[in-house]
């Protein structure tokens, strides 16, 4: 079994418009594709990631260390937070990420945890 | 991501959303209330992109209204006008992130009688305390009365604009204001319910969720010490008893099901219980209001045994007295026939029928199709019919017609 990342990219402004209602419906169909990757036995973790703090990270020319504050701004595109799901191959790991409703918010990255 | 998520109370989020929109409205006083509905969608927008990962956490309530407290913070930080709420907003004790459920309903009464005070346009009072008391969002108000989204949004940033403008405290009104202040909510309740259970051609499901709003707000208002009227009970008596009939109007095609072909034993026997109790408590004293006899007539209708025609005739004559609308009118006239026969129902229909408030209404051309059969005409009948069928009506009405006239026109 081979180990897979879903990047949960989206934009944050996206969400303003959902009603409350709207944003539970939407709440319990993340949740049941949670439930059922978990009961398969699929499901590794998963983690939001915080907006705001975030650091873009470099080594100057002159050997230090230089932090910049991220994009993380609400307008724009952010990682949100990501899943690690096992499944044998790519087309397997898609098929289980087809289902993740995240796809009506933003977009995934699918990537293989490369464990060599 | 723990593998025990408990499942979410339905409509926590709404429900949430509006104690939170009134506790934070309490804070920043209601001249910020936009900004209180901001803060608190945030909060859920915040717990929607976080929760799909760590699970719901054991306290939904508490872990959205301390999200709203730090966001609140934020804001007040950054904006010069608000430094002197931040003592405020600190103040909020771990109390209030917790539990509180009799605060909660103060917070939300007071918040109600905000959104309608009578200042506020009437056709605004009812979009906004839907919005800010209910947690219902603008496509689902706009949905739930037939109205275009634009018009609801519109509505209320019109009722925002002059609530800012007066400033109102946040309060229950004092007593020299209270008559009227309550009439207005009492009004805005009965308007809320009606037009909900009423409304042509709105969606089922969302009609149903802003009826159960108003019931559950006219309880709080009834209940409340400082608010216990006979005229609230009223109001609460009647909304009762009409949502206690609601699971059994359609079959389970969504057929509308009249009165008399309804399966009694599917009403709601603890929503028929509190609306008796509300009907009792509203006869201590001597005022007879628009809602008492509303409830009263509600009432008749589902008391078991044969219907007693006459005394519900009797009602309606009372309410023609306070209430002279041609809708009232029509439904005298169907009580009338009742008690006298279809031809008297029908000279009476007949007399309001050109009311050009009546226009388009088919809940006229209906009756007067049902009175024609009834008096054996099914010429007339049919023909009423079909003029009710080129009116708009909700999509179970239209079958409904439909199959009256396919009948009629076997019979003849």
């Amino acid at each position: 079994m081979a180990k897979f990342a879903l990047l949960l990219h989206e934009n944050p402004r996206d969400f303003q418009n959902l009603t409350p209602e709207q944003m539970q419906v939407m709440l319990g169909r993340y949740r049941a594709w949670g439930q059922k990757v978990r009961e398969a036995g699929q499901m590794v973790g998963g983690h939001k990631l915080k907006d705001e703090g975030g650091r873009h990270m470099r080594r100057n020319g002159d050997g230090g260390v230089h932090a910049t504050d991220g994009p993380y701004t609400e307008a724009k595109e952010v990682l949100g937070g990501l899943y690690v799901i096992e499944a044998g191959d790519y087309r397997e790991a898609e098929e289980i990420a087809q289902g993740c409703p995240h796809l009506d918010n933003g977009w995934i990255e699918l990537r293989q945890i490369d464990e060599m | 991501m723990s593998p025990e998520v408990p499942q979410l109370v339905d409509h926590l989020f709404r429900r949430e959303a509006g104690r939170m929109v009134a506790a934070l409205t309490r804070v920043l006083g209601a001249e910020n209330l936009s900004l209180a509905e901001d803060v608190v969608q945030e909060s859920l927008v915040q717990a929607l992109r976080t929760w799909p990962f760590r699970g719901v956490p054991e306290n939904p309530g508490g872990w959205l209204m301390q999200v709203a407290k730090n966001r609140a913070l934020d804001l007040l930080r950054r904006e010069a006008s608000l430094a002197r709420k931040e003592e405020a907003i600190r103040g909020w004790s771990a109390a209030l992130v917790a539990d509180d459920p009799e605060g909660a309903m103060d917070d939300q009464l007071r918040m109600i009688f905000i959104c309608c005070q009578p200042a506020v346009p009437r056709e605004a009072r009812v979009a906004l305390t839907l919005k800010t008391v209910g947690g219902f969002g603008v496509p689902e108000i706009a949905r739930a009365y037939l109205a275009k989204e634009a018009t609801i949004a519109q509505r209320l940033v019109r009722a925002k604009r002059k609530i800012q403008e007066i400033r109102p405290p946040f309060e229950v009104p004092p007593p020299a204001e209270l008559p009227a202040a309550l009439d207005s909510v009492l009004e805005a309740l009965y308007l809320m319910f009606n037009e909900g259970y009423a409304a042509a051609a709105g969606e089922e499901l969302v009609r149903q969720e802003v009826c159960a709003e108003a019931v559950r707000l006219v309880r709080l208002v009834a209940e409340h010490p400082a608010l216990d009227v006979p005229k609230a009970h009223a109001l609460a008596a009647l909304l009762l008893l009409q949502a206690a009939r609601n699971p059994a109007r359609v079959d389970p095609e969504g057929n509308l099901l009249l009165l008399c072909e309804q399966d009694r034993s599917l009403w709601d026997q603890p929503k028929l219980a509190a609306g008796f109790h509300h009907l009792d408590r509203a006869a201590r004293g001597p005022e007879l209001s628009v809602y008492h006899l509303e409830a009263a007539i509600a009432a008749c209708h589902v008391t078991p045994g044969e219907t007693d025609w006459p005394y519900i005739l009797d009602l309606y004559g009372d309410l023609l007295a306070l209430k002279p609308t041609p809708v009232v009118a029509l439904n005298r006239a169907v009580a009338l026939a009742m008690v006298e026969g279809p031809a008297a129902g029908i000279r009476a229909v007949e007399e309001i029928r050109g009311d050009p408030a009546l226009a388009g209404y088919y809940p006229l051309p209906v009756t007067l199709g049902e009175l024609y059969a009834r008096a054996g005409d099914t010429k007339k009948a049919a023909a009423r019919f079909r003029e009710a069928l080129g009116m708009e009506s909700p999509e179970p009405v239209r079958r409904r017609i439909q199959e009256r006239v396919r009948g009629l026109e076997l019979v003849r």
